[in-house]
């Protein structure tokens, strides 16, 4: 059964930002694109465990700030070494003016 | 978060530790590095990327590498061939400093940019390039932590000798070649293999076939026309060339505290003419470089504007390093726990 968390207020981040949100021991990265639209990754960089939020999203690519490795947003894909592996992607919603997240 | 005290040694053997897994998914091994605060705002603004900018920095580079290269060609044979094949060197040299800028990613916007002018940089300063990416991603994890850090240049004690071999790069070319002799054959080097990941080995290999191809095709052409001069524009430039640029890195970290979790304690930040710093890529900023990699090149400057209130007072210039720099080093040889303590600033803290 999905279980839906809140997160924050939609108006918490902008476009083309990130925030980082943790569940029990779980991290994650909140994001949103360039084109405002909410997106919801693991919260830490498969490279070296570094928290993505204190990196910066570009378009739609999430920046690791310690090594610049990069992933997209919208699918978890590792794009740019030193990051190889992908993040986990999940659901998110945003109803009321709230941001929810789908945890399994 | 892995305890930052248990990644440090006390024993001094710079040789790369195999007791720590840095790629493993946990513990999480990341370690905090101070950083002086900034609004998230600024700081984006700092690291957006820019097509033009950098477009306008490497063209002019590329166009004085043409430019010297056909003097250094017409000079052949005369006496001339002295000054023009070393300015030609020490262009060509510049490549070290953007193989480093274009490894983290943060000149060009447009990514197939970066990756291209990456591996010819890369090939141009001698530096496989998937295995020094690797490298200097430990580096900006463990800059300076003794028996992490994969780039530590001089020990302590130092061997002067090898220190001072790097103005001709023969030690550090030639270790270079031995590596890639290495990875083209398949082996894979005991501390590469700590450091890249064992997905990236195969790709490894074939750019270090690759590098290599292009090394013995330049080494061959020269009997082919009885003559070194194809070698003086591909390869050799790195070693007769490249005293600027070792003048200018050397400076980095030389003589500074080890196992320390500050940048302004472990890096230094040196001002430079512009000409010196259009061709080491700005790297003179190195404190602001390692604080926030995730800045371009040509933001530094601004950066430093905005750190600097936070940090050591930065060198004048190279004279005033040296100044510093050299005794160290000679001093460490009979005192290895000696290094120079860079003054924070009275209302500054520290790691």
């Amino acid at each position: 059964m999905t279980l839906w968390i809140e997160v924050c207020d939609s108006n918490a981040i902008l476009e083309e930002d990130v925030l980082h949100f943790e569940q029990d021991t779980r991290s994650f990265a909140i994001c949103r694109g360039e084109d405002g639209a909410w997106y919801a990754v693991d919260g830490l960089c498969t490279h070296e465990q570094v928290p993505l939020a204190d990196g910066f999203v570009f378009g739609h690519a999430l920046e690791c700030p310690r090594h610049q490795g990069r992933f997209d947003i919208r699918t978890g894909k590792a794009l740019r070494a030193p990051a190889c592996v992908d993040l986990r992607t999940y659901p998110i919603k945003v109803e009321h003016g709230l941001v929810y997240l789908a945890l399994d | 978060m892995l305890n930052q005290d248990r990644l440090l040694t006390q024993t001094h053997d710079y040789r790369l530790r195999d007791d720590v897994d840095i790629n493993a998914a946990a513990p999480a091994p990341s370690v905090q590095w101070y950083t002086t605060a900034l609004p998230r705002a600024v700081l984006k603004a700092l690291a957006r990327r820019d097509d033009l900018r950098a477009g306008q920095n490497y063209a002019l580079w590329l166009l004085l590498l043409l430019v010297s290269g056909a003097l250094a060609y017409s000079s052949w044979g005369s006496w001339w061939a002295f000054p023009a094949f070393a300015l030609y060197g020490v262009i060509y040299s510049s490549s070290d400093s953007r193989w480093h800028e274009l490894s983290h990613g943060t000149p060009f916007k447009t990514a197939w940019i970066n990756e291209s002018l990456y591996h010819l940089c890369s090939l141009m300063t001698l530096r496989e390039g998937i295995r020094w990416r690797w490298s200097h991603a430990r580096h900006h994890s463990h800059t300076v932590l003794v028996g992490l850090d994969p780039e530590i240049h001089a020990t302590r004690p130092p061997n002067l000798f090898f220190l001072l071999l790097g103005w001709t790069y023969m030690r550090a070319g030639w270790m270079e070649l031995c590596v890639l002799i290495e990875h083209a054959t398949g082996r894979i080097n005991r501390d590469a293999a700590l450091y890249v990941p064992r997905s990236q080995w195969p790709a490894m290999v074939l750019s270090s076939r690759l590098y290599l191809l292009v090394i013995v095709v330049a080494g061959a052409v020269c009997p082919a026309y009885d003559s070194v001069l194809p070698a003086m524009f591909i390869a050799l430039p790195r070693f007769y060339g490249g005293f600027l640029h070792f003048t200018q890195a050397i400076t980095q970290h030389i003589g500074l505290a080890e196992d320390v979790f500050d940048h302004r304690q472990n890096a230094r930040t040196v001002l430079m003419n512009p000409v010196f710093s259009f061709l080491y890529s700005n790297m003179n900023y190195h404190v602001e470089h390692h604080m926030y990699p995730m800045v371009p090149f040509y933001r530094l400057p601004e950066l430093h504007k905005l750190v600097r209130h936070d940090c050591p007072a930065p060198y004048a210039n190279l004279r005033s390093v040296y100044r510093e720099m050299i005794p160290a080093p000679i001093r460490q040889r009979r005192e290895p726990a000696y290094f120079i303590q860079r003054p924070l600033p009275a209302a500054s803290t520290t790691r």
